[in-house]
């Protein structure tokens, strides 16, 4: 498979940039900013994803969606990306529907539906630590009559407040640091003794820290396996760390076109700032920066929907360049825009938070680059 | 099974019966990489015989047409057969700079008669091609070249100096920027080709830091051109130059994240020993050779990309010196952790165990990639103004 998109992906990504750009461009974000909106995003938009078809990019046609991979939400990501749209698209279209993918028939019944139309928002609550370790898992699943009663917390649970359902992984064996043992749940949102309570992010999104006291839930609200969801919650993570590099690399790519736009219109000592050629080496090394991450994406992308073995290698590479390369242009967007670069008017700030809250969504270059060592065997 | 299952079958059969044991051996010394020409003795007969295969079925230069001695295969199939040839560890048959080089400038500017009778030449390995390109008064300032051809009618008659002219020692032919006209600047150089044994040709190696000569200086004096060794127009030599340049920066860029650069932090992990994680016993320089693993696998997945889209021309014609400039900053800073995991042992110049110093030469060669055919500069300034279209000042 060549690697680049092919013309459905490249029709597909056509309509995203347009609807995106134009029903969600960086304004949308800033309205629901200033209104303090408690959710972090806007309903009537979820909606509009479903009618476009997004929504079910990764449902099978069996259960109503449109069958694609990860390239195609990776396309929609990327656009999510460069215009900052506050979506829930990422936890619910992209890890929630990987997880639903694994259950029964019964629960992608009661769910894949509601997606599919843009009604019903997914959380997904696998952070229990300030930073993302997935391995070490804590939070208890014990067995209690025909189900399990779960007891502990999570955090950093985006749109955690708003969610209809979460994905929770916890233990019902084992102890943290194993990956047997593992176990994933679907939790409603009213069960008892379920509490989130939610804070504003840097970005502006909402993330939950969310407590479990006794809540019961039955034997069929498991996803998968009883002590095997670490195969879930892997491809829960697959999916969830390359749709963050692709909207990464949108973030990226968005910050660095308004800086060199910026670039092309700023005079000062009489001439465009653009022509200096202390700022030309540095916007040139950037474009190149991110070239290199919008491949390592693709090919991340193509490699899992290949079912390839080497694709897992890959993602952690695309989470970590992909990190690396939007962190240089959020902080050369910033400082190339000068003075302006430090106001709440200009949009490249904006740029500069989604990077930083987007970077610790699953794993952030460090843990990435880490993950690429171990899989190499050093 | 589709056409490309069935050929990615025919090309595994081929060269299991074909490539032999020595040829998928990893490449130890200099002479291991077969550059062929006139003067060229084969290390050992497998060499020979698995340039013979290659020649015979047109794989030196897979996808040329069959007419100029390559193969025709699909853009697809060749890429068939480089990952068939990567999985068994095969060396490359023939390395050239006619392959690499002059032979895509001749595709796109060469008379048929030119094509038929060099192409063929280089697909068999026969001619072994140097370029003359920089002067010791033009380097990254290529265009001011100052080497001059005067026209005495059926031929030229060329006076001058190259330098960096890479194997120019050992080289047969050299394709050749040289001045036919002082008045243009850029209209006024003329892209020639001919035999390095003409009378009036000299050739004296450059010691590098490195304790090697990979490069030549090269003089010119009254050596007689043919005027059907012209490639392209007269005085539009410039227009060949810069297409071939972008095929060097391709291949010098391609030396970075490319085949056989395996992770550097596996490699290194028995002799410098690991903690009770198992892991690498200095984290700093574990961190290091972490990032660069990311960078060169990342880098590996831009080159695939450049060469697909290649096929396809969606590629801005100035990607060539983006993908030189990564490729090398990060074959440099690879070697870089290269001497520092190898620690006191890597510092060895003249031993045997080192290799007579591969390792410190290697690292010191490398400064070079950042330099030779257009320094990192040089690609900042072009990727700045062609594909960021970045005002003038």
């Amino acid at each position: 498979m060549p690697l680049y998109l092919n013309d459905d992906q490249a029709m597909l990504q056509d309509s995203a940039r347009d609807f995106i750009s134009g029903e969600a461009p960086v304004s949308h974000l800033r309205e629901f900013r200033d209104k303090n909106c408690k959710d972090g995003f806007g309903h009537a938009l979820w909606k509009q994803f479903g009618e476009m078809g997004f929504t079910g990019i990764l449902v099978s046609e069996e259960d109503g969606g449109l069958g694609l991979g990860n390239v195609e939400a990776g396309v929609v990501l990327e656009e999510i990306g460069r215009n900052l749209t506050p979506s829930p698209f990422l936890t619910t279209s992209v890890v929630g529907v990987e997880a639903l993918n694994a259950a029964g028939k019964d629960m992608r019944d009661r769910w894949l539906p509601g997606i599919l139309s843009g009604e019903t928002v997914l959380g997904v609550a696998i952070d229990e630590s300030i930073k993302h370790r997935p391995e070490n898992i804590a939070m208890k699943a014990e067995r209690s009559g025909n189900g399990f009663k779960l007891n502990g917390k999570k955090q950093f649970v985006i749109q955690g407040a708003s969610a209809d359902m979460l994905i929770v992984a916890a233990r019902t064996g084992g102890s943290a640091g194993e990956t047997d043992g593992l176990t994933v749940f679907a939790v409603e949102k009213d069960a008892a003794g379920l509490s989130a309570e939610s804070a504003r992010l840097v970005d502006s999104a909402m993330a939950a820290h969310v407590e479990f006291d006794n809540v019961e839930v039955n034997a069929d609200a498991v996803i998968g396996e009883v002590d095997q969801g670490w195969d879930v919650l892997t491809r829960m993570l697959r999916a969830g760390r390359v749709g963050s590099a692709a909207e990464a690399v949108g973030v990226g790519s968005g910050a660095m076109d308004i800086t060199f736009e910026y670039l092309k219109q700023r005079k000062q000592f009489g001439t465009l700032i653009g022509a200096f050629q202390a700022l030309q080496h540095r916007a040139a090394h950037l474009y190149s920066e991110m070239e290199v991450a919008r491949s390592a994406v693709l090919k991340a992308q193509q490699l899992l929907d290949e079912g390839s073995a080497g694709a897992e290698l890959m993602v952690s590479v695309a989470k970590a360049k992909a990190g690396r390369a939007t962190n240089l242009a959020v902080r050369e967007g910033v400082q190339m825009h000068g003075g302006i670069g430090m106001t709440d008017e200009y949009d490249i700030g904006l740029y500069m938070k989604r990077d930083r809250a987007l970077a610790e969504f699953m794993g952030d270059a460090n843990y990435h680059a880490n993950r690429v060592a171990e899989m190499n065997g050093y | 099974m589709s056409d490309l299952e069935t050929f990615r079958a025919e090309t595994r059969d081929w060269l299991a019966a074909n490539c032999p044991a020595e040829m998928r051996e990893p490449v130890r010394d200099d002479d291991d990489v077969c550059w062929g020409g006139r003067n060229w003795t084969f290390k050992n007969d497998a060499q020979k015989a698995w340039l013979d295969a290659c020649v015979a079925k047109g794989y030196t230069v897979p996808e040329w047409p069959e007419p100029y001695g390559g193969a025709g295969l699909s853009p697809a199939e060749g890429k068939v057969l480089k990952q068939e040839m990567a999985r068994i560890s095969a060396r490359i048959p023939l390395s050239s700079f006619g392959i690499w080089m002059l032979g895509p400038a001749l595709l796109q500017f060469g008379t048929e008669e030119q094509k038929v009778h060099y192409l063929n030449q280089i697909a068999q390995g026969k001619i072994r091609w140097c370029q003359g390109y920089s002067e010791p008064g033009s380097g990254s300032d290529l265009v001011s070249l100052q080497t001059y051809g005067e026209d005495k009618g059926d031929h030229w008659i060329v006076n001058g100096q190259k330098v960096w002219t890479s194997y120019a020692d050992k080289a047969d032919w050299i394709f050749c920027l040289v001045r036919t006209d002082k008045n243009d600047k850029y209209r006024g150089i003329s892209f020639l080709l001919f035999d390095m044994a003409s009378e009036g040709v000299s050739t004296k190696p450059i010691l590098l830091i490195s304790g090697n000569s990979p490069f030549c200086e090269t003089f010119f004096d009254d050596v007689k051109v043919p005027k059907e060794q012209l490639v392209g127009e007269l005085n539009r030599g410039w227009d060949v130059a810069k297409y071939l340049l972008g095929h060097e920066r391709e291949m010098i860029s391609n030396m970075g994240g490319g085949d056989g650069s395996g992770s550097l932090g596996k490699a290194v992990k028995p002799v410098l020993g690991t903690d009770a994680m198992g892991r690498l016993d200095e984290p700093v320089l574990r961190a290091q050779l972490a990032e660069l693993d990311v960078d060169g696998l990342a880098f590996k997945a831009m080159a695939e990309r450049f060469m697909d889209e290649l096929k396809t021309k969606k590629n801005h014609p100035a990607t060539p010196n983006m993908m030189k400039y990564v490729g090398t900053e990060l074959n440099k800073r690879r070697h870089e952790l290269v001497m520092s995991a190898g620690g006191s042992e890597a510092l060895e110049w003249e031993s045997e165990d080192s290799g007579e110093g591969a390792k410190s030469r290697g690292w010191l060669r490398t400064k070079a990639n950042s330099i030779e055919g257009g320094t990192s500069e040089v690609m900042l300034n072009v990727i700045s103004k062609r594909i960021l279209e970045m005002p003038d000042g």
